[in-house]
């Protein structure tokens, strides 16, 4: 008999996940719960009530020293000089050929002091682009995965119940602040992916499992990353290593919005070029119009022409349809064009769509 | 249902299928443990009546939120039936894996095919 030496990393809330029954998968290098009682009632919760998620295996990396405005916008693409104190921004990393690295949300906790949430998959080849970049700028750059655990408590009724339990008052959207939870330091920030009013809260690993159930005992639905996947690709959210990689570009990926390339980033030359000529290829949402689910690597067609890629595809919980995103040929990336998804074999109509997917109801 | 459960008056396949053998024909259907594994089932498409199924041979596809999954004929035979009801109520075959989760109705080409596939203790000890 073997033993099998397991490489993948566990989060400080993987025994609270087990012992719950949760279903534990590996996930970019970790062990985590894609889902707790299913991911369509976890979906559900979050559109509806509230939902829990454990995301620390997502990545953070500190910044610090009196040139960490210019190394961070030399770094990555959006305009950093943007952010206040207590501020966040999404943003994204680059290398030369505007090929993308990951997608990062840019914390500013001080005048010269920043964190920067990493995508777990993509955190070691951050850290080597920041540490290769910081060498110019008198800046300090530390890997703090180990420092943190992460929570995302998203939802209408998150903030509220989040407030209510944790007896602390939450910083508004897209804003960070330092509180006291359990005793320990701790950030709270007014972000999230999955299209609905929330909190991220950044904690001591040590007392994370008790955080969790406590919020979990008020009523937030404990979700796992399947329900995550789908509240995400609902708001046409993108997800690295499906719908950016360092083969695409931010242009092509609908990203421009989080390029300032006054900013002189890292690829910023090459992103000036796409803006300004076009890119052969645009990523767009679609529907399916009939039966079927597509699925990440299903050929876009339009008669018998491949035209495309579907890089996300799912279930839509809350559109009861099948959704997703592909990259297609620019002239045809405009709301109504019809297509075709080669879902193993078998064609299924499809309608590119406008964005967000879905729309909350106001 | 929420307890794993392997009926005593099904045959089972290894791919986690079984059939309910009566006369000439069989309904097939996926387990408990393969409903379980895959979650909550949101796409269920059968085979054209008329067509055929081929021992070992996938025949159809069950879709979860996240995963597709293959559905493997325990018997071949010629299909004479596919449960429409789960085209508009697919999660059946969670609730319901035995009887309203039923996935087609064969007749069957060669019924002695039917002594390859497992009993339900077989079938229950071979999960362990």
């Amino acid at each position: 008999m073997t033993v099998e030496q397991s490489a993948l990393r566990r989060t400080p809330l993987y025994d609270t996940h087990f012992e719950a029954g949760a279903k534990i998968v590996p996930f970019a290098g970790w062990e985590m719960p894609v889902q707790y009682d299913g991911i369509k009632e976890e979906h559900v919760a979050v559109r509806t009530h509230a939902g829990i998620f454990d995301t620390s295996h997502m990545g953070q990396i500190e910044v610090e020293g009196p040139g960490s405005l210019a190394f961070l916008q030399r770094l990555v693409t959006n305009d950093v000089a943007k952010i206040e104190v207590g501020g966040a921004q999404y943003s994204l990393l680059l290398n030369e050929d505007a090929g993308v690295i990951d997608d990062l949300f840019v914390y500013r906790l001080g005048h010269d002091r920043y964190l920067v949430i990493t995508n777990a998959g993509n955190h070691e080849a951050d850290l080597v682009q920041f540490g290769r970049v910081s060498r110019v700028f008198d800046v300090y750059v530390r890997d703090a995965i180990d420092n943190y655990a992460m929570l995302a408590i998203q939802g209408p009724n998150a903030r509220r119940i989040v407030g209510n339990t944790l007896n602390i008052d939450l910083p508004a959207r897209m804003k960070v602040g330092a509180r006291k939870i359990g005793r320990r330091p701790a950030l709270v920030c007014g972000t999230g992916y999955t299209g609905e009013d929330g909190v991220e809260i950044l904690i001591d690993p040590e007392i994370a499992p008790a955080i969790w159930t406590e919020l979990v005992d008020s009523g937030i639905v404990p979700c796992g990353l399947g329900a995550r996947d789908t509240l995400r690709l609902e708001v046409c959210f993108h997800l690295h290593g499906n719908d950016l990689s360092t083969d695409s570009d931010p242009i092509s990926a609908g990203l421009g919005w989080a390029c300032d390339e006054s900013t002189d980033f890292i690829g910023s030359g090459k992103v000036a070029v796409l803006r300004n000529n076009g890119t052969d290829e645009r990523l767009a949402p679609f529907t399916i119009e009939g039966a079927g689910i597509p699925r990440h690597g299903n050929p876009v067609l339009i008669g018998d022409e491949v035209v495309g890629e579907v890089t996300s595809g799912t279930f839509s919980p809350s559109l009861e349809k099948g959704i997703g995103m592909a990259y297609l040929r620019s002239d045809l990336a405009a709301p109504g064009t019809e297509l075709e998804i080669d879902v193993r074999g078998k064609r299924r109509a499809a309608r590119v769509s406008s964005k967000p997917l879905y729309k909350k109801e106001k | 249902m929420a307890e794993a459960s392997y009926p005593e008056d099904l045959k089972y396949h290894p791919e986690h299928d079984w059939a309910r053998i009566e006369g000439g024909e069989a309904t097939l259907g996926i387990t408990w443990y393969a409903q379980d594994s895959l979650g909550e089932v949101v796409f269920f498409e059968g085979p054209e009546i008329g067509s055929e199924v081929t021992k070992d041979q996938p025949y159809a596809e069950v879709e979860s939120v996240k995963a597709v999954s293959d559905v493997v004929a325990p018997l071949t035979g010629e299909v004479i039936a596919v449960n429409d009801t789960l085209g508009d109520a697919p999660e059946a075959i969670n609730a319901d894996p035995y009887e309203t989760g039923w996935l087609v109705k064969i007749r069957l080409s060669d019924p002695s095919e039917m002594d390859s596939l497992m009993d339900a203790a077989a079938y229950s000890a071979s999960l362990e």
